[in-house]
């Protein structure tokens, strides 16, 4: 048998090459598009940069001419910022623990018992993105327990709703790089209980998906207007839009800096992001 | 198809040194759904012996290792290791080591790290850990690759330090499932010998899950072989190829070919002579009957005005293996090489049975 097998591999040359062919043609696809996807990004790059351009023109402008940073340094000073800025960050805190305390394990659980779920796990995590946030606000007051409702921390519970769909997502596409049960099941029979599974060998490989889902968590609490306006809580955004400055080139400068903030982590997570997925594609 | 259900005296527990736990599997039943994964299954493996679980695919190989590992509950029946009932003890504290099929080495962790895992649970000292995980990876031939990650690693190499990290726990019990059917031959073949070396050397009671039976019966010390979640024959390999006790077993160990016959009491009458029936008479079917018949076990010869025809030849080493037409049947047939020139195809000759026993099952529909 053993010398058929070898006969009939010599008589076919193609496969004699094959492990090192196999390797060659994968920068060829790149290539092919340089021009259209350079065309892109120069478009896509304007649209953002022109608006952001002229905001920090606005505010950065002396009104004799030239530029000035001095309202950097005022911005600390400016009535009402820092109130504003500590409400959004024990928000962006609160709404990020709760948020991974919850999905962490429902999505792995989903993902070790429930596989035939996933799809309707995808639907449900999508309605927060559907119904309107004002619907929730509403909701959340009228179930929360009284003791809450006079709470500025409510506004976390309605976050965690809103951020849900975004972390759901992001943990999803995670754990789908990974060998979940594999990975259990060799962890549980070495003797690992379910607690140290899921905190030493599957969060470690979700680092990626993890950090994506808290970044994404922290946009959303550092923009979220609506609700907030509404339930009358001076966070950040609010503050930007109704901040009785006597100088409203602050405000504006203070949304530019959160937007070049946010920027810049987002480009921080998907260079993280490929880093990773480069690793776990190659062990797989 | 009668099911040998017999659990005989373990073969080869006395070669080694005592050192494994004893395992018994015993009246396993486990369904999912419709399916019956296990059928009432029962196996005894003696300390330091290795037992392979071989079978078609879905004939609930890997159903049982994982209802010893403790990943799935039996519906009824109990699993006993070193003569304890260990069925309600979740899989985390069985202390059972496991290589899986597909690579399962935790991604973030390098080699020294990976086989360190269980150790670090078990909360041994740092210096302790590394110390132990060098001697194992030393033990698989990986000395030199402590700090690569599995994404390093080749897939022979992530198995052996899977194999490592299953044996720095010092288990009682070691699980293999299809652990080589994602490598290539070349790397099977070596693994094959080396997981056995030490799995010899250690005395570790073995279960070795393989639908591909050179496998099994190269490597086990006794072969247990399955269909439909129960147990058809475990037995020593040669004594598996020899006397196969079920149909079943003849078709799937080994080559066989089969021919009518007609039953004459005791015997059967196959290509002209009486060959007495093998095993328990009384559960030869009724009806049309096919004779299971190795290709060692036909003699051919040469003779022009002989009743088969040579359809087709091929080499195999020492022996070659010629296909007989004869009487509307194609029979395989192994010659000794040194005697297979003049069988060219389109040859007549005379085909004989040589056995002095032989299996019968009840006749397949030409296929
Ligand atoms: N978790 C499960 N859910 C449903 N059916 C299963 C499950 N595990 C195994 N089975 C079924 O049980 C049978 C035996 O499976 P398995 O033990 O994996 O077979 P093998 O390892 O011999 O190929 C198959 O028919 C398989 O489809
Ligand atoms: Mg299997």
């Amino acid at each position: 048998m053993a010398s058929l097998e070898l006969g009939a591999e010599i008589a076919d040359p193609s496969q004699i090459d094959a492990p090192y062919g196999a390797e060659a043609p994968l920068n060829k696809p790149q290539r092919r598009f340089r021009w259209g996807r350079g065309a892109i990004l120069i478009v896509t790059a304007a649209y953002f940069v022109v608006p952001f351009y002229a905001g920090m023109e606005y505010s950065l402008q002396r009104p004799t001419g030239g530029f000035s940073l001095t309202p950097l340094s005022q911005i600390a000073s400016a009535p009402g910022f820092a109130s504003a800025l500590w409400l959004s960050t024990q928000l962006a805190v609160i709404t990020m623990v709760v948020v991974m305390a919850l999905m962490v394990p429902t999505v792995i659980y989903v993902h070790l018992r429930l596989p035939r779920f996933r799809r309707v796990m995808e639907v449900i995590t999508i309605l927060p993105i559907i119904i309107p946030p004002i619907a929730y606000s509403v909701g959340v007051l009228e179930s929360a327990p009284q003791w809450l409702r006079n709470s500025q921390y409510l506004l976390a519970i309605v976050y965690v709703i809103l951020a849900m769909p975004y972390v759901y997502r992001s943990l999803d596409a995670g754990l789908g790089a990974l060998d979940v049960k594999t990975l259990v099941e060799a962890s549980r029979s070495l003797g690992s209980s379910w607690l140290m599974t899921i905190w030493r060998v599957l969060v470690p490989n979700l680092r990626a998906a993890l950090m994506s889902a808290s970044v994404l968590t922290l946009a959303l609490v550092f923009g979220e207007f609506t609700i907030a306006n509404v339930d009358n809580w001076q966070t950040i955004p609010v503050w930007i839009y109704l901040a009785p400055t006597d100088n409203p080139r602050i405000n504006t400068l203070v949304a530019m800096i959160a937007l070049l903030a946010t920027a810049v982590v987002l480009i921080l997570i998907v260079s993280l992001d490929r880093s990773q997925s480069r690793n776990s594609r190659r062990s797989a | 198809m009668t099911s040998v259900t017999d659990v005989s005296t373990p073969v080869g527990a006395d070669v080694h040194t005592l050192s494994g736990a004893p395992v018994v599997f015993d009246n396993l039943t486990r369904r999912f759904g419709a399916t019956t994964a296990l059928d009432r299954f029962s196996l005894n493996i003696a300390p330091g012996e290795l037992v392979a679980l071989l079978g078609p695919s879905g004939c609930g190989k890997t159903t049982a290792l994982r209802v010893l590992a403790g990943f799935e509950r039996p519906d009824s029946g109990r699993i006993l290791v070193d003569e304890k009932d260990v069925s309600t003890v979740a899989a985390q504290h069985r202390n059972m080591g496991m290589v899986f099929q597909s690579y399962s080495l935790f991604p973030n962790m390098n080699a020294r790290d990976n086989v360190a895992f269980g150790l670090h649970i078990r909360h041994q000292r740092s210096s302790q850990r590394r110390a132990k995980a060098a001697e194992l990876l030393d033990l698989v031939g990986l000395g030199e690759h402590v700090s690569k990650y599995p994404h390093q690693l080749s897939g022979g190499q992530q198995q052996r330090v899977a194999l490592a990290r299953a044996l720095a726990i010092e288990p009682r019990v070691l699980l293999l499932d299809e652990p080589l059917s994602a490598l290539d031959a070349k790397v099977r073949a070596e693994l094959r010998d080396q997981i056995r070396a030490i799995q010899q050397r250690l005395a570790i009671t073995t279960v070795f899950v393989t639908h591909d039976q050179e496998e099994a019966m190269s490597m086990a010390d006794r072969v247990c072989v399955m269909s439909r979640g129960h147990l058809e024959q475990v037995a020593t390999p040669a004594v598996l190829y020899s006397q196969p006790a079920t149909p079943f077993v003849g078709q799937f160990v080994g080559v066989s070919s089969r021919i009518s016959v007609t039953r004459r009491g005791d015997h059967v009458e196959i290509l002209g002579r009486e060959v007495k029936i093998r095993g328990d008479l009384s559960a030869v079917p009724t009806g049309e009957l096919e004779a299971l018949v190795r290709p060692e076990d036909l003699d051919v010869a040469v003779n022009p005005t002989g009743l088969g025809v040579i359809t087709h030849r091929s080499f195999l080493g020492a022996t070659t293996r010629v296909g007989v037409g004869v009487a509307g049947a194609n029979l395989r047939a192994d010659v000794r090489s040194s005697l297979a020139d003049d069988l060219d195809v389109g040859t007549r000759v005379d085909v004989s049975v040589n056995a002095r026993d032989v299996l019968v099952a009840a006749s397949q529909p030409a296929s």
